[in-house]
């Protein structure tokens, strides 16, 4: 089982000017815990909404690498958009999900990756046809070097252990998330 | 012949939207058709409603505008999602094709049809009602205006009455 901050620390480190979409809870904590960034865009809630927002982001900057970091639970709720991905086929979005096999926030409960579900199988089936499974740290590191500048969309999943991480919370607010992220990417000044 | 399809279309296009989220709809079609072949823009279809309103926030973050075409029925399955535009101020205009309403046939479009504006108002969405051809343009282009000067939800519900509500030959209706 791979550790989550430190994956995701390793997958931010010197991020250039790539742009981040965080899942709700525990992923939008790794990312903030791993350095906080004005082109980092953490969801506070909006479950099912990280792929996608991360799809329109792509297709509007389709110069620009964009990372989707969310959970297994997120990624359950949306599968559908997996198929969506695969349909527009953006070379330039990536998408890692830190697969605990929990619900972290609400409990623990087990999600359907414990019971059986495989969503790298899932993506590749909506025509993300490359998806992985990551359990070692070798793999780590070329899932790592794939999900940062491989010719996507493709879809890593990291199984990672479901131990509780020390507290890391990022901006809550959402229009100064919208305008500091536009900002930092686009240069444009929000009224 | 005038379409007030085809205002949509001009409205969308003067609006500067580059991104067509849309699924699958019969009021649509004509709009999704011209999107798809319009070089200028992406049609993108969705599995289902609420993808694009994560879709068209992410799109507005890489300095793109929208649209998000959806019948009455999908106003449902967004409900959440319109968390998302709501809390960040995303702007969001959705043009929305009404069934469940004027002329109706089908009881299972009722239940979202005759609350598709009360749910719309509940989630923080301005509703624009249209029932004419003559005011399709305008209100399109105002609802534009609202949702980006505003940075809002808008919603331009289409009413069946404008559309032409579906007829079934009597034999399939009963």
């Amino acid at each position: 089982m791979l550790n989550r901050r430190e994956a995701v620390r390793r997958l931010l480190a010197d991020r250039g000017d790539m742009l981040v979409v965080a899942g709700l809870g525990q992923p939008c904590y790794d990312c903030f815990a791993a350095g906080d960034d004005p082109r980092s865009f953490y969801l506070w809630g909006a479950m099912g909404g990280a792929v996608p927002t991360g799809l329109g982001l792509a297709l509007a900057q389709p110069e620009r690498r964009v990372l989707v970091v969310t959970g297994d639970g997120d990624a359950l709720m949306s599968v559908g958009a997996f198929a969506t991905v695969g349909a527009e086929a953006p070379e330039n979005l990536a998408i890692c999900i830190l697969d605990n096999e929990r619900y972290g926030e609400t409990g623990g409960q087990v999600t359907h990756t414990a019971r059986g579900a495989d969503l790298a199988a899932m993506a590749a089936a909506g025509g993300v046809r490359q998806a992985r499974t990551v359990r070692t740290e070798a793999e780590l590191t070329d899932a790592i070097g794939a999900l940062r500048s491989g010719a996507g969309p493709l879809v890593a999943v990291l199984k990672v252990a479901p131990e509780s991480q020390p507290g890391a919370l990022p901006p809550q607010d959402g229009p100064h998330l919208k305008r500091r992220f536009r900002s930092a990417a686009l240069g444009v000044e929000d009224r | 012949m005038d379409d007030w399809r085809d205002r949509i279309f001009e409205a969308i296009k003067a609006a500067g939207v580059t991104q067509v989220a849309y699924v699958p709809d019969a009021g649509h079609s004509r709009l999704i058709e011209r999107s798809i072949e319009d070089n200028d823009l992406r049609a993108v279809s969705l599995t289902t409603e609420e993808e694009g309103v994560a879709l068209l926030a992410g799109a507005w973050l890489g300095g793109a505008r929208g649209v998000l075409l959806l019948q009455s029925s999908g106003v449902g399955n967004c409900v959440n999602m319109l968390s998302l535009a709501r809390t960040c101020a995303f702007p969001l205009v959705m043009l929305v094709t009404m069934r469940g309403e004027w002329g109706e046939f089908n009881s299972w479009q009722k239940p979202m049809g005759m609350t598709t504006q009360a749910h719309l108002e509940l989630c923080g969405a301005a509703c624009y009602r249209c029932d004419r051809p003559e005011d399709v343009r305008e209100t399109v282009e105002t609802a534009f205006r609202f949702a980006y000067y505003t940075n809002s939800i808008t919603a331009v519900l289409l009413g069946q009455r404008l559309i032409g509500a579906k007829v079934f030959e009597e034999p399939e209706a009963c």
